[in-house]
């Protein structure tokens, strides 16, 4: 017995090791390498490794940095708005009112995921550039006679992008819930006197809210982070974005320490925002299965902090 | 007094498969009547089609002499218990219970008071700030029936309310619906596959079989005049011993059962030269005496068990079908291989057909 039993067990171990292995050394290691350089020192454009507070002093002390950090919140709150709107109509479309090719549909919505970032990304350049479909368009119909410089290179491309780009996030956890809910506690809602509209109301709206959580925070973090679609479509706008911040200062600016700083200061802001919208999800998880999105969420949310 | 509920002539097709047939019932205020049937007897169909969860493809639902037909299950004066008590998982135990009175703006010192009324009536008046999840699947219950009955409907629809109970809970709960009904004078209609369940409580019984009402009767003709062999068989434990019917005359017959000719109380499904089977419950066949008239068959016991209450005795005819007996306990039970005559009054012996 015992002669079988430990081969398996070196076996489970190395069967263990790998996952452990790649976290190790992928995610925890370069996080901790990312803190450590936010506390070390550039003397004259040379990497030290004396310690100091100094670039957490000029990221706080500089009005760019807050300001952007800000300024990035304010744009991923619009593009979470918008994704919800665009979202939760569609997701409760899907989970209650299609019958047929259902399934077909919800590919439809989410097979964009599996398109490249970057071709979306550009497949906006050309709807919206000079000499774009857009234009085009507006220009036959006569709308204009001159093509529109405004649509493309500007904080509302990126926008716009951002939020064709996250929407299916936001889209795939709320219909997760709305899927779970029994079709019982809609009729036991309608057998109590309910309205429709009181029934969306009182008992689908609010056992759907763990996953317009779940999906806002997806919408937010993910587009909070981003840096590709400003660079593609944010034209003199280009560096709006904190992250775009933190690449020119990794990359261009050679300042590692301060872009590392930044970065942590993104990375608690995320970590704060997706504890608290875990608490949220774990006070309304009790819905109809007890089904909690917070797996999959925190399991995706690395993404968006490691664009930091 | 006039009914309460009418079903005139329903019928309900899902696609090709007719799940409620033609189906007609009248129901008196204050009655306790309960749709029995197997899964796909259209015993749920019929009850959603009165909540208004279905819509009936021809026929008619009145109401207090009203067709509910275009009202929305919102707009109807009656509640359900829903078969996993569909409790809202995000309210308490008092918002589920509320949620009807809410949904009629009842005004809140009301509410508050008929919330309390309903909680105490099933005796949940301590766990009033509870949710479900951290109540146990008995105290669920009441809560469900609680949500319906707060709202005083003119009748009050129950899906296979108990199926979740395990069996010492599921049969007080019967005595304590049964108590209810009597109690608050409230028309009870009732969903169950479970025919004890049935015979408990019901006033009057619709055994349904593929859409249609097989028998419509009260809980003991029921158990003691099925009408045919699928309610004999459905209701209670019985022998069915298959034969041909043959010279019928008014309430009794003959019946052709392995060969031996036994006289029997016919039933209306029954016509001379159809198959037939002689019922019989296992509480009425004794061992016959030498000088016994009536019914009399030759078995050979082969199997005895006891299971507390009674000891049952399995026999074998002569052409081999079985049948089963309710031993006497105070009687020694005989050894397998005894040979037996068997007899029972010849008023228990029914002569049914299909």
């Amino acid at each position: 017995m015992s002669a079988t039993r430990s081969p398996r067990r070196y076996g489970r171990l190395l069967f263990a090791a790998l996952p452990i292995g790649w976290v190790t050394v992928l995610l925890l290691l370069p996080y901790l390498f990312l803190f450590a350089h936010s506390f070390f020192r550039l003397v004259d454009g040379q990497l030290t490794h004396q310690l100091t507070l100094e670039n957490y002093g000029r990221l706080f002390g500089t009005a760019l940095y807050p300001n952007t950090i800000l300024f990035s919140a304010g744009i991923a709150a619009r593009v979470t708005l918008a994704s919800l709107c665009l979202a939760y109509p569609l997701a409760y479309l899907l989970a209650f009112k299609v019958r047929r090719h259902k399934n077909l549909l919800y590919m439809a919505v989410i097979i964009p995921l599996w398109v490249s970032y970057l071709v979306r990304a550009y497949a906006w350049k050309i709807i919206l550039g000079q000499e774009g479909v857009l234009n085009g368009f507006l220009m036959s119909v006569g709308i204009i006679r001159e093509p529109l410089a405004v649509l493309l290179y500007s904080k509302w491309a990126v926008m716009l992008a951002l939020v064709h780009i996250y929407t299916p996030f936001t889209l795939m956890p709320i219909y997760a819930v709305l899927e779970a809910i029994p079709p019982a506690l809609k009729e036991a809602s309608t057998d109590l006197y309910a309205s429709r509209w009181q029934t969306f109301r009182h008992v689908v709206l609010p056992l759907s809210l763990p996953g317009v959580v779940a999906g806002c925070t997806f919408a937010f973090v993910l587009s909070m982070g981003d840096f590709i679609a400003p660079i593609l479509l944010g034209g003199n706008d280009s560096a709006l974005m904190v992250s775009n911040l933190v690449v020119s200062l990794f990359g261009v600016a050679f300042n590692w320490p301060l872009g590392a700083a930044v970065s942590v200061v993104m990375l608690t802001m995320t970590v704060t925002l997706l504890t608290m919208a875990r608490k949220l999800e774990d006070r309304w998880g009790g819905g109809p299965a007890g089904r909690r999105l917070d797996a999959p969420t925190t399991g995706g949310m690395g993404r968006g902090a490691l664009h930091a | 007094m006039a009914p309460i509920l009418e079903l005139q002539s329903v019928t309900k097709r899902f696609g090709d498969f007719v799940a409620v047939n033609d189906l007609s019932l009248t129901v008196a205020p204050g009655e306790f009547i309960t749709l029995l049937g197997a899964s796909g007897s259209g015993k749920t169909t019929t009850l959603r089609m009165i909540a208004g969860f279905e819509h009936p493809d021809s026929g008619e639902i009145l109401m207090d002499g009203r067709p509910l037909t275009g009202l929305p299950p919102n707009r109807r004066d009656l509640n359900t218990v829903f078969q996993q008590y569909a409790l809202f998982p995000h309210l308490t135990v008092r918002q589920n219970v509320g949620y009807g009175l809410r949904m009629r703006s009842t005004p809140a010192p009301e509410l508050d008071q008929r919330v309390g009324e309903a909680l105490d009536m099933v005796q949940l008046g301590g766990l009033t700030g509870r949710l479900p999840r951290q109540l146990s699947g008995g105290q669920q219950q009441r809560v469900a029936l609680a949500r319906a009955l707060v709202n005083r409907p003119k009748v009050l629809l129950l899906d296979e309310p108990l199926g979740a109970l395990d069996l010492k809970l599921r049969k007080e709960m019967q005595l304590e619906l049964k108590h209810l009904n009597r109690q608050l004078g409230l028309t009870f209609l009732y969903v169950t596959h479970d025919q004890e369940e049935a015979l408990t409580m019901s006033d009057r019984i619709a055994l349904m079989r593929a859409g249609r009402i097989e028998q419509l009767s009260g809980p003991r003709e029921m158990y003691e005049r099925p009408s045919s062999r699928y309610v004999a068989d459905f209701i209670g434990e019985t022998n069915m011993l298959g034969g041909t019917a043959a010279r019928r005359h008014g309430d009794s017959a003959r019946l052709t059962v392995g060969g031996q000719e036994i006289q029997a109380t016919a039933t209306a499904s029954v016509r001379d030269g159809d198959p037939a089977w002689l019922t019989v419950r296992p509480e009425f066949v004794q061992v016959a005496g030498p000088d016994t008239a009536g019914p009399r068959l030759r078995a050979t016991v082969t199997e005895t068990v006891f299971t507390g209450q009674v000891t049952r005795v399995f026999a074998r005819l002569q052409d081999g079908s079985g049948l089963t007996m309710h031993w006497p306990a105070a009687d020694s039970v005989p050894a397998p291989g005894t040979v037996l005559d068997l007899t029972w009054p010849a008023e228990r012996g029914l002569c049914v057909g299909d």
